[in-house]
């Protein structure tokens, strides 16, 4: 559904699922850049100490880069002491635990919170403890400073195909449920070739309209909601539906003429509104289909190239 | 401090003019925490407005009977506020500025005539009788993620309020200058500071948030020198810790998050602070938090000690969660009868996993689970024996994907219940959603934080309010919000002893409802509204303030 693939977009662009977030419908979300005398312009420097916060993905400033030729001294010292049990990303390997998330070294600046450690050991962990001079460790911890903490890393998502399921029991469970709208010779023929990405398909043929969830637009136009309003006096005005809520129901005519009426709240002379939404099978069948369900269709609907 | 000091400003003439504001305006003697402990009525001076989390009103002159003809008082445009009485503080350059409109996503506080209004980086105080600025404190960031902020909390003259970079800011009510600001987290580490601080005494509580894989805790402070009183962890920190043996090992503890990012409620009887936790990081990826295991304190009601910090009971309601359902939501405590045995006191929680709680706040003993969302399917049909719902690892995530509901905002999320005496039922804003997720980091180390997965909306089967009788978590009516679309749960609610419940629809309309049925009584429409609306008395006279991104809306009732 639209308002749902839009909070999902804004709340990819913002990387946060701390609360739902509202409906780009409303101006009071619109991006603006709230000016204050007290404030200078928006131009700070990105990836620097300044910038404009618009996703959690800066909003926690890079820190500047290092020295190369530090980093690089420092990555042969942890590719032959730290690697084997920290892991050659710093993500963890055998036995030793993340770095990348761990306190000591997001509070970190130039390994002066790393060297206890590193020179000390952790006996009771069974980290031994390293020779190394405090120079050293700056090196080390240079090293490790270059990659980024980020709970959402964009480079880490590569999708591995999503097809695992059965076409046969999909084609059956498609002639069972969905023939009767649909037909893989008709309006889905060539469908696997017009979308070739598979999750984009899968949420296309699930709910048209709600999107492959990387902000791009949806690939097939969702015939719009219309509703039919019959007023007391027994006229019946239909057209496009516009907004509907407790109160007010709203739509064009296909003569593009604009009409709203007002709903009373309890009872009175009400006017009776129905609303017919192309998609309320597919919203229908989500309570139905099984995961299993689901994937089969997928792996039929690819067939259809 | 004498009341009415200078500003310290050189605005010339506009001095007196404000001067003469914040001397019909400023209190004399502030907020004496005892007020905090009287039953909601003439002022709203904490988050929830008392300590019971019930956002029920005792105020009865705007009631059934005449709110059809509940009108605006004033408006006041948070944005367009004039910034010659603005201070500024904070630890920032001001070379980062935050993308997005102002908008007032928490509480209000309502003291002898003033208002104290926050966003992320700024607290207004506006004069309650029609919404002139008194004054604008902005707090240049370092950045951090600015999602909301939920409101400020009081003590005598002193107001305190927490930044998404990480500060405890103290400023003095009277004039919006800082007193002093602690840091409360490691901006380092990737906190946030979102939630409302609570006053107890002399204490000033808050929480944290943070969406890498840091611990979650409770800071208490002194509010005259803002030293450290206590720390909750609400994970376990060191070897021995209760709640160890919930996890993989001591280091996915002290990575486990349960961030209790919203402010709880206080049972002054026995002295506990009783608040949710919320969800485990890394939120999506089992096997490093250790398969299937409880992760304590996470996704739970925890009661510590307002004096010690110390836990003293905790009511999980999300054992393991996978789909980062926190359970932070401010719980509801309510005194009534329960069963056979009488009455009883008793602490409520609807949960963002879409199942509700009762339990007993004196031990934590459980009494009632049901599913207040119908369309939830992440657990298993039948519920443990502790009366907690068990997490289906077949609706995780899934690289083919796992059709799930609710989507990841949750059946509900921080806009706050209410609870009515009058009826005995908990309002809940609810929304019934469904998303595919998708399993995207296949590293079988996990990801961190909330990586890892991919979630792609699909669908709503409706949004409601939910009337939840706590004897039974029978939903005894279901007011279904009737949309052209849209799947998010309307924001928070209120009810009074005049009989009504207030609340925004999903459409924009402010309501007010017949708490009995759900039944709209009065409505106007202000745009997305943002929070839960409040009601206090000023002069005498019952208003109703309620928030719509950067605008305040007051009504009253003219006779």
């Amino acid at each position: 559904m639209r308002d749902t693939r839009t909070d999902n977009v804004k709340r990819r662009a913002r990387g946060t699922c701390r609360e739902m977030l509202f409906s780009a419908g409303s101006a009071l979300f619109v991006v603006a850049t709230l000016t204050l005398q007290a404030q200078p312009p928006t131009q700070g420097g990105r990836g620097g100490r300044g910038g404009t916060i618009t996703s959690p993905r800066n909003a926690y400033p890079d820190r500047p880069p290092g020295d190369p030729a530090a980093i690089e001294r420092g990555k042969a010292l942890y590719g032959v002491n730290c690697q084997f049990c920290h892991g050659a990303d710093t993500r963890g390997g055998d036995g030793g635990p993340s770095l990348l998330r761990s306190s000591v070294v997001l509070d970190d600046q130039n390994g002066e919170l790393m060297a206890p450690v590193i020179q000390n050991g952790r006996p009771d962990r069974g980290m031994p403890k390293f020779a190394f001079t405090r120079d050293q460790v700056a090196d080390i911890a240079a090293f490790i400073h270059t990659f980024k903490a980020a709970g959402y890393d964009e480079s880490r998502v590569k999708p591995p195909s999503i097809i695992v399921g059965d076409a046969k029991a999909g084609e059956a469970f498609f002639n069972a449920k969905c023939a009767s709208c649909h037909s893989p010779t008709g309006d889905l023929r060539g469908l696997a070739s017009k979308i070739a990405d598979e999750r984009l398909l899968q949420q296309t043929w699930l709910m048209p309209g709600s999107g492959g969830g990387r902000g791009g637009p949806p690939p097939v136009t969702v015939p719009p909601t219309t509703v039919t309003v019959a007023l007391p006096s027994g006229e019946k005005v239909e057209g496009k539906l516009d907004r509907l809520d407790d109160f007010v129901v709203s739509l064009t005519t296909a003569d593009g003429t604009h009409r709203s009426f007002r709903t009373p709240m309890n009872g009175g002379d009400a006017p009776k509104v129905e609303v017919h939404d192309p998609l309320q099978p597919h919203k229908d069948l989500l309570r139905v289909y099984t995961d299993a369900d689901i994937h089969n269709v997928t792996a039929f609907l690819v067939t259809l190239k | 401090m004498p009341r009415g000091r200078p500003l310290g400003m050189a605005a010339g003439a506009l001095l007196l003019c404000a001067a003469s504001v914040l001397l019909r305006a400023a209190p004399d003697n502030g907020l004496d925490p005892a007020t905090l402990l009287k039953p909601l009525a003439d002022q709203w001076p904490s988050y929830s407005g008392d300590y019971t989390g019930r956002r029920y009103s005792g105020l009865t002159q705007i009631n059934q009977s005449n709110v059809k003809n509940m009108t605006l008082a004033w408006t006041a445009r948070l944005s367009s506020a004039t910034t010659l009485r603005t201070m500024i503080g904070g630890e920032g350059t001001g070379e980062v500025t935050v993308g997005g409109a102002i908008a007032v996503k928490g509480a209000v506080l309502m003291v002898n005539n003033v208002l104290y209004v926050t966003a992320p980086d700024h607290v207004w105080a506006l004069d309650a009788h029609d919404g002139h600025e008194l004054w604008h404190y902005f707090w240049k960031t370092k950045g951090g993620t600015h999602i909301g902020n939920r409101g400020a909390a009081m003590w005598g003259n002193y107001l305190f309020f927490v930044t998404p970079d990480d500060y405890f800011v103290s400023i003095d009510a009277r004039t919006g200058k800082e007193r002093w600001h602690k840091e409360a987290a490691s901006f380092a580490q990737q906190y946030f500071l979102t939630s409302a601080p609570m006053t107890v005494g002399n204490h000033i509580m808050v929480g944290t948030g943070n969406d890498l894989d840091s611990p979650g805790y409770l800071t208490s402070y002194d509010p005259e020198t803002g030293e450290q009183q206590w720390r909750f962890y609400t994970v376990p920190m060191n070897p021995g810790d209760p709640g160890l043996d919930t996890w993989k090992d001591l280091d996915a503890a002290r990575h486990g998050g349960g961030h209790p990012w919203l402010p709880g409620v206080y049972d002054p009887e026995t002295k506990l602070y009783i608040f949710g936790t919320g969800n485990p990081t890394p939120a999506y990826h089992s096997k490093p938090r250790g398969e299937g295991m409880d992760n304590l304190f996470t996704c739970a009601i925890v009661a510590v000690n307002v004096d010690t910090g110390k836990m003293e009971w905790y009511y999980q309601t999300s054992p393991h969660d996978t789909h980062d359902w926190d359970s932070a939501q401010t719980p509801v405590l309510v005194d009534g009868m329960f069963g056979g045995s009488g009455p009883r006191k008793m602490v409520l929680t609807a949960s963002r996993n879409g199942y509700y709680f009762t339990l007993d706040r004196h031990t934590g003993e459980h009494l009632v689970t049901s599913q207040f969302s119908e369309t939830v399917n992440w657990a298993k049909p039948a519920l443990n024996a502790k009366g907690q719902p068990v997490r289906e690892p077949a609706k995780d995530h899934h690289i083919a994907g796992a059709l799930v509901s609710a989507a990841n905002g949750g059946a509900t999320n921080w806009p706050p219940p209410a609870y009515s005496p009058d009826t005995g039922l908990l309002y809940v804003p609810t929304a019934e959603t469904y998303a595919m997720y998708y399993l995207s980091e296949t590293d079988p180390r996990g990801a961190m934080g909330l990586g890892g997965k991919d979630e792609i909306g699909v669908g709503s089967a409706g949004t409601y309010i939910s009337a939840i009788d706590y004897k039974t978590g029978k939903t005894v009516w279901r007011h279904k919000f009737r949309t052209a679309g849209g799947g998010r749960a309307a924001p928070g609610l209120m009810t009074t002893a005049g009989k009504l419940l207030f609340g925004g629809d999903i459409s924009g309309n402010f309501v007010a409802f017949d708490p009995a049925n759900g039944k709209p009584l009065w409505h106007t429409q202000l745009g997305q509204v943002s929070n839960a609306p409040e009601t206090y008395l000023v002069d005498g006279r019952q208003h109703v303030l309620v928030a719509a991104g950067d605008t305040l809306y007051s009504f009253t009732l003219y006779q």
